[in-house]
């Protein structure tokens, strides 16, 4: 066991350096100084707890570095923190991003509300995943909106307006239904045991409900985490929000907060309803596998590359759902390295468009040929993290797709055999791209300077990270299999073998 | 014959006591002054009379700790921790808006102390009704309340609007005075008595085999508040009113009527008539989703920011009825809580939009606000978290407040009914946002900054205060609105 200290300097840290940027904010340069320093050092912790997190102690519900407070009793409010092997890869995740955004995004307009606002979403990010009680997560997960509103509206494209409006109107509108649910949950359980309110993830899965209940609730928690995920046919704020966002808040949110509903739909609605699951898995599994072919075929149609990397992210999260919705051990832990690998690599790949868009002004494909020959290193770069995606072998993406899929082949073959379709066809839009951006006849204007040394040392751990998980991921599946395991078992009924 | 004059238990009407003698004793100081009387004798008057009124809450509740709530006057008035917490409330939105009200008479140079002695005396009338056990004396506290506003309403005197809206407000809010007083009668008709505590107590005891009196009577009183609290459908004054009023005056009026109205309703329906609960749940529903949703989608089309808060107001008060749907203790501390920390978000938010307004209050479209908070960070940021916190944003106390009523509502078995009144919310979001997004937008040219006076200043760092302190740690005044509930008399 480990104190829940660190984990509350994970979540408070980043909220401390924004106050600190606001108040460096008269200086030239002040603020972005202090944004890095306080992002590296929540690298450095996440690390340290990655290090540190006991696997053979942590398991579907006993945490490690737990520690519980109640706030306010009368309305079950808690501060209860703790990871295990599911949080743990998207904790440290959270530190990555946030640092790469910083250093490879930088925007340099009101510069001092521009790292506030990613590091308060980085706190609000990491209070979600450590949270280890519904009503806790859901504030944290509300919470996130708004920076990331404030994010897009402000550093973003010329629709950013419309593109803030409509991410956080849907998100909200989706947040209704789990709130509603989250609520209902809890005083079932108050009326079931007495005593006070309360949210903990622990009280709430011990709560006994009628089938019909479950599967009520379930759909209620999936609404919000398909918005937000996103899941067909909840997605339509995504390729628009992707799209206008600076490319920091596009890392952001693809790379992050797109990870909060699929670890809410793994962690609370099959955590704490796995009662549902026998009726709702087959619809759940139809709407990924949909994600999966829909969100390919419109990221090869779509003009626009950022839209394009939406699209795909549709798709990819729809892998994600359907190893969450299988419900095999070997397909959650998939679909939990699948949630960290995307992170990474959709965070490579808009880092990449932000490096071609400073060059050219513009992300549209039509408008983009030929970079290959005076950007070299560029298109290596976009290689590799494109060929991860693509999941090609020996790369960090394939472990994780392949994963994802024996899990479902064998248990849900149908729907595996259909999703595999999307296999092919990422490698279809993202080779189909490739060749537009930088192969063809260069024209004067694509005579564009390669990437300098900084540009490469920010990628560098992200390829580095896509190398190796590729070839060796056995620290990180240790990691998370003992749990991925314990939670199959506690969601699965007796008697049913995975 | 003789007259009995019934007991009478002075710490129980002391609020109502504070701010009547502040009111008198302005009246009398400005009849023996020479010319009019200076405006900051006037405010300190108010403000010292607010703060005792605030004060002998404290009293109060010293007083039910030791010997629990109690009746007086003929049962008439009620002491408990519901009414104490309701009254405190109206205390403090009278004090902030008599610091905003100040600058504004300073701004506009209107001097005189008539402003003041009106917004005592309508306070009184607020606390009466937060006090009332019977429907007569709500009645007298409702119309000591409403006249006042009346007249406070068309106090911009110089701008036709202001003289309009008042008229607006007073025939319609006349009318709903008489749909109310005709409801008590014919409850008395069909009970025998105006007194709640009498009505409760016979319908409990006896079967009533032709309701229809009982009915209607019920029926008018509901229409009656619905007025008040400007419950869709009985809605369509308060946007033109809200526009109209002098911004001060509005930002009053938002936060005091719906605090004596809901305080009175809450007694109405839950001590009085809780025995015909369904009946007037059902109805109470329909208000809910119609008051919350449609509230927040009139919203979006307005282009005036004192309009946009008019109909959030309509949402707001939407939210709160939730709390009375409940019909649970939960439930009505909830609505209080609710009231508690609305009542000040919108004093201060009015306070904004009169700064904004500026001489003459007449600049209110939304595209004043452009790029407010790059001129002036700290208002405009005081701004985008009073809004936010309208929205119920978490770590302000408009998320404790939804999720108060929320719970009730859920606990009560209203799922369905709380899962709209949330989509009601994130319509609601859509204009809190755009306004948001308005205040960071690029400076026009040649905005001029606005001059931000000391008195409002307080007020508008008093309403973010509250937001943010209790947003972060809700703990003391849930528990002080739990309280306040579990001492209810019925």
């Amino acid at each position: 066991m480990h104190s829940s200290l660190w984990l509350t300097v994970l979540v408070w840290l980043p909220l401390l350096g924004a106050a600190a940027a606001l108040l460096a904010r008269r200086r030239p340069g002040a603020p972005f100084a202090v944004a890095v320093v306080t992002a590296s050092v929540e690298l450095a912790v996440s690390l340290i707890v990655a290090v540190l997190y006991n696997d053979h102690l942590a398991g579907a519900h006993t945490f490690d570095f737990v520690g519980r407070w109640v706030l306010a009793a009368p309305f079950g409010l808690a501060y209860d923190v703790g990871i295990d092997g599911i949080s743990l890869l998207l904790v440290v995740l959270t530190a990555l991003v946030v640092l790469l955004a910083l250093l490879g995004a930088r925007e340099k307009r009101s510069e001092a509300a521009f790292v506030s606002w990613l590091l308060m979403l980085t706190t609000f990010t990491m209070g979600s995943f450590v949270a280890r009680d519904l009503l806790e997560f859901f504030i944290f997960f509300e919470l996130t909106l708004v920076p990331s509103y404030f994010l897009v509206a402000h550093w973003g494209g010329a629709q950013r307006s419309r593109a803030a409006l409509k991410f956080f109107v849907y998100t909200f509108a989706g947040s209704a239904f789990l709130f509603t649910g989250l609520l209902y949950l809890g005083f079932l359980h108050q009326h079931q045991v007495g005593g006070s309110l309360t949210f903990a993830d622990a009280a709430l899965a011990s709560t006994s409900m009628s089938h019909a209940t479950a599967v009520w609730l379930f759909v209620a928690f999936a609404i919000a985490f398909g918005v937000k995920s996103p899941i067909w046919p909840l997605h339509t704020w995504s390729p628009l929000a992707y799209a206008e966002a600076p490319t920091a808040g596009s890392m952001e949110l693809s790379a992050l907060l797109a990870k909060l509903g699929s670890y809410g739909l793994l962690r609370f609605a099959v955590g704490l309803l796995p009662l549902a699951l026998s009726t709702v898995r087959p619809y759940m599994l139809t709407l990924a596998v949909i994600s999966i072919i829909y969100g390919s075929a419109l990221a090869a149609a779509t003009p626009d590359l950022k839209r394009l990397v939406a699209y795909s992210s549709l798709a990819q999260m729809g892998f994600v759902t359907l190893g969450i919705m299988t419900g095999s051990t070997i397909a959650t832990t998939g679909a939990v390295l699948l949630m960290f690998n995307h992170g990474v690599i959709t965070a490579g790949l808009f880092l990449l468009i932000g490096y071609i868009e400073r060059r050219r002004g513009s992300a549209t494909i039509a408008n983009l040929r030929g970079m290959q020959g005076s950007a070299p290193v560029l298109a290596g770069l976009f290689t590799v993290v494109m060929m991860a995606s693509i999941g090609l072998p020996g790369l960090s993406g394939f472990i994780s797709e392949f994963l994802v899929l024996v899990g479902a082949f064998s248990t849900h073959a149908w729907w595996a055999v259909a999703a595999t379709l999307g296999v092919v066809l990422a490698a279809v839009y993202l080779l189909w791209a490739y060749q537009r951006i930088f192969h063809g006849l260069a024209r004067d204007v694509d005579q564009v300077p390669d990437v300098t040394h900084r540009e490469r040392w920010v990628i560098a751990p992200i390829v580095a990270i896509v190398v190796v998980l590729g070839v060796f991921p056995k620290p990180v599946l240790d990691r998370v299999t003992p749990t991925a395991h314990q939670f199959v078992e506690s969601v699965t009924p007796a008697g049913v073998t995975k | 014959m003789s007259l009995t004059i019934p007991s009478i238990h002075y710490l129980a009407i002391l609020p109502v006591l504070i701010l009547f003698a502040g009111a008198i004793v302005l009246l009398g100081v400005t009849a023996l002054v020479r010319g009019a009387l200076r405006t900051s004798v006037a405010t300190g008057i108010t403000l010292l009379a607010a703060a005792g009124a605030f004060a002998a809450g404290f009293f109060q509740w010293a007083n039910l700790d030791r010997y629990g709530p109690s009746t007086t006057i003929a049962h008439a008035i009620v002491l408990d921790g519901f009414s104490v917490v309701a009254s405190a409330v109206i205390a403090v939105s009278l004090a902030l808006a008599t610091l905003v009200a100040h600058d504004w008479f300073r701004r506009e140079g209107v001097r005189g102390a008539e402003y003041h002695i009106l917004a005592l005396a309508t306070a009184a009338g607020a606390v009466l009704m937060t006090q009332a056990n019977d429907l007569i004396v709500i009645f007298l506290g409702l119309e000591t309340l409403s006249i006042g506003l009346y007249v406070l309403v068309a106090f911009d005197r110089h701008r036709g609007a202001s003289a309009e809206a008042s008229l607006k407000y007073f025939v319609l809010g006349g009318f709903a005075s008489a749909l109310f007083i005709y409801g008590a009668a014919l409850v008395y008709g069909a009970t025998g008595s105006t007194n709640l505590s009498t009505v409760s107590y016979f319908l409990g005891a006896n079967v009533v085999l032709r309701p229809g009196l009982l009915y209607a009577g019920g029926a008018l009183l509901l229409v009656g508040f619905a007025f008040k609290v400007a419950a869709v459908p009985f809605h369509q004054w308060s946007p033109d009113v809200y526009e109209g009023a002098p911004t001060p005056v509005t930002g009053y009026m938002a936060a005091v009527v719906k605090v004596g109205a809901f305080a009175a309703l809450i007694r109405v329906l839950i001590s009085a008539l809780g025995t015909q609960i369904t009946t007037w749940r059902p109805i109470l529903w329909a208000l809910v989703v119609l008051t919350t949703i449609i509230g927040a989608s009139l919203a979006i089309v307005q282009r005036n920011a004192k309009r946009m808060l008019a109909y959030s107001s309509i949402n707001h008060a939407g939210f709160i009825l939730l709390g009375v749907w409940a019909a649970s203790a939960r439930g009505s501390a909830a609505s209080l809580f609710y009231l508690a920390t609305y009542a000040p978000v919108v004093v201060a938010t009015f306070a904004v939009v009169t700064l904004v307004g500026g001489p003459g209050d007449e600049r209110h479209s939304v595209d004043s606000y452009r790029g407010l908070a790059r001129r002036q960070p700290w208002l405009g940021a005081a701004l985008g978290i009073l809004l936010l916190s309208q929205l119920g944003a978490p770590l302000t106390t408009g998320f404790y407040a939804k999720f108060a009523v929320l719970a009730a509502a859920v606990d009560g078995g209203g799922g369905p009914l709380a899962l709209l009144a949330l989509l009601g919310a994130a319509i609601a979001a859509f204009f809190y946002l755009r306004w948001t997004i308005v205040l960071y937008a690029e400076s026009p040219e040649g905005a001029v900054s606005i001059p931000v006076p000391r008195a409002t200043a307080l007020a508008i760092g008093a309403g973010v205060a509250v937001t943010l302190v209790f947003g972060v740690w809700p703990g003391p005044l849930a528990t002080l609105a739990q309280h306040a509930t579990v001492l209810f008399t019925s």
